[in-house]
């Protein structure tokens, strides 16, 4: 479910077709920058609510659903 | 209170991206990409009196005003020629001023820190004229070897005279302090006094970028809804934001959530990198200059800097 919607945010954010993005993606494969990372965190806090510690920094989306899940 | 002139001065040197390439592991393109930056200037024999008195004599000239027109210089600065005395003492020196003298150290903040003060000073009854004055030499505290902060920063300096008017065209402010000092500091020199441990650090200026970037767009987002709404204002009426320049994402980033159109973000970022307090300042003499900047327009301002600081303030021009 958390998977779903992160990578609805993320392909509307880097508007890319979101059945390319796999739990396995890593940022770095999405040409995400360290800016981003930070742009699709505060998208996170927007719609999932709390805030998202960054340290260590996510590197994948499978982090940041783990980030976020263990938010709830 | 009211603007009846700006003022600005900038160091000659210019330092593109390219140059930065010739010692740091970067490129032109990442820059750009990441921050917007072309190209900054940096003070090279010259001193941040001399670009501080310098703006200030331009703000007078074309406020036509003299110095014993003026109460009061406020002197927003983080980094100048001397610990002490304080940049205001040169710059009174300079435009050869004998009355009171105040510094503010706000960091990017403390441009609207200043007419903060200088709103409180007119309410007060204290001061007719009010010569502010921001001037920065960030390039001195950056890590030259970090090529995630070095490339960010340049030198230069704004100056406004302010006038008491009736009806103070200084419409709300609001400044806040959400304390933290380790995302952005720099530490104090260190000294040699045998009596102490606490000799201070060696070290240049330590930012993190992310958190900073985070903490930008939301204060500056939640301090411009808030200053209009003080204001009365609808953001839609607001004919110019002028954010300080610290990253051009930022700028962007805020103007999204803003949901206003990109026009009203007018930017010198690319030319002069983030100018610390600077910043705000020297956008307002360029769009005043050029003639974007026009009477009876309603302009916002909004920073954030060190502390963590961040503040906005609405302006009639």
């Amino acid at each position: 479910m958390t998977f779903e919607k992160v990578a609805q945010i993320i392909a509307d954010y880097k508007d890319i077709d979101v059945s390319t993005i796999t739990p396995d993606s890593t940022f770095e494969e999405l040409s995400i920058d360290s800016l981003d990372t930070v742009e699709l965190i505060m998208a996170f806090e927007d719609t999932f609510g709390g805030e998202i510690e960054m340290d260590p920094e996510p590197k994948s989306v499978k982090d940041i659903v783990a980030l976020i899940d263990a938010q709830a | 209170m009211k603007i009846i002139g700006t003022g600005s001065a900038l160091p000659e040197q210019v330092v593109t991206n390219e140059e930065l390439t010739k010692f740091l592991d970067t490129s032109d393109e990442w820059i750009v990409s990441h921050t917007g930056i072309q190209e900054r200037r940096i003070l090279k024999e010259g001193t941040v009196a001399g670009l501080a008195i310098e703006a200030a004599q331009r703000a007078m000239e074309a406020a036509g005003v003299a110095a014993e027109d003026i109460d009061l210089i406020l002197c927003s600065n983080v980094v100048s020629d001397f610990v002490t005395p304080a940049l205001g003492c040169f710059i009174a020196g300079g435009i050869g001023y004998g009355g009171q003298t105040l510094d503010v150290n706000g960091a990017c903040t403390g441009f609207i820190k200043a007419l903060d003060i200088a709103d409180s000073y007119f309410a007060a009854g204290k001061a007719k004229r009010i010569l502010v004055v921001a001037a920065e030499k960030p390039t001195y505290l950056a890590d030259w070897t970090d090529r995630a902060t070095c490339v960010l920063f340049g030198d230069g300096a704004g100056a406004v005279v302010l006038e008491r008017t009736k009806e103070s065209g200084c419409l709300a402010t609001h400044l806040a302090t959400q304390f933290n000092a380790d995302f952005l500091n720099m530490p104090t020199p260190p000294t040699n006094c045998p009596f102490t441990q606490n000799k201070g650090r060696e070290g240049y200026m330590y930012m993190n970028g992310q958190e900073v970037y985070r903490f930008a767009v939301s204060s500056c987002v939640k301090d411009l809804t808030l200053v209009a709404k003080k204001a009365g204002l609808a953001l839609s009426e607001i004919d110019w934001f002028l954010l300080h320049q610290a990253n051009q994402r930022i700028l962007n980033a805020a103007q999204m959530r803003l949901k206003q159109p990109g026009e009203k973000f007018p930017g010198n970022i690319g030319r002069l990198g983030n100018t610390s307090s600077a910043c705000i300042p020297i956008l307002l003499d360029e769009m005043t200059r050029d003639g974007r900047l026009k009477e009876g327009q309603i302009v916002a301002f909004s920073a954030f800097g060190a502390g963590l600081t961040h503040g906005a303030a609405i302006l009639r021009i």
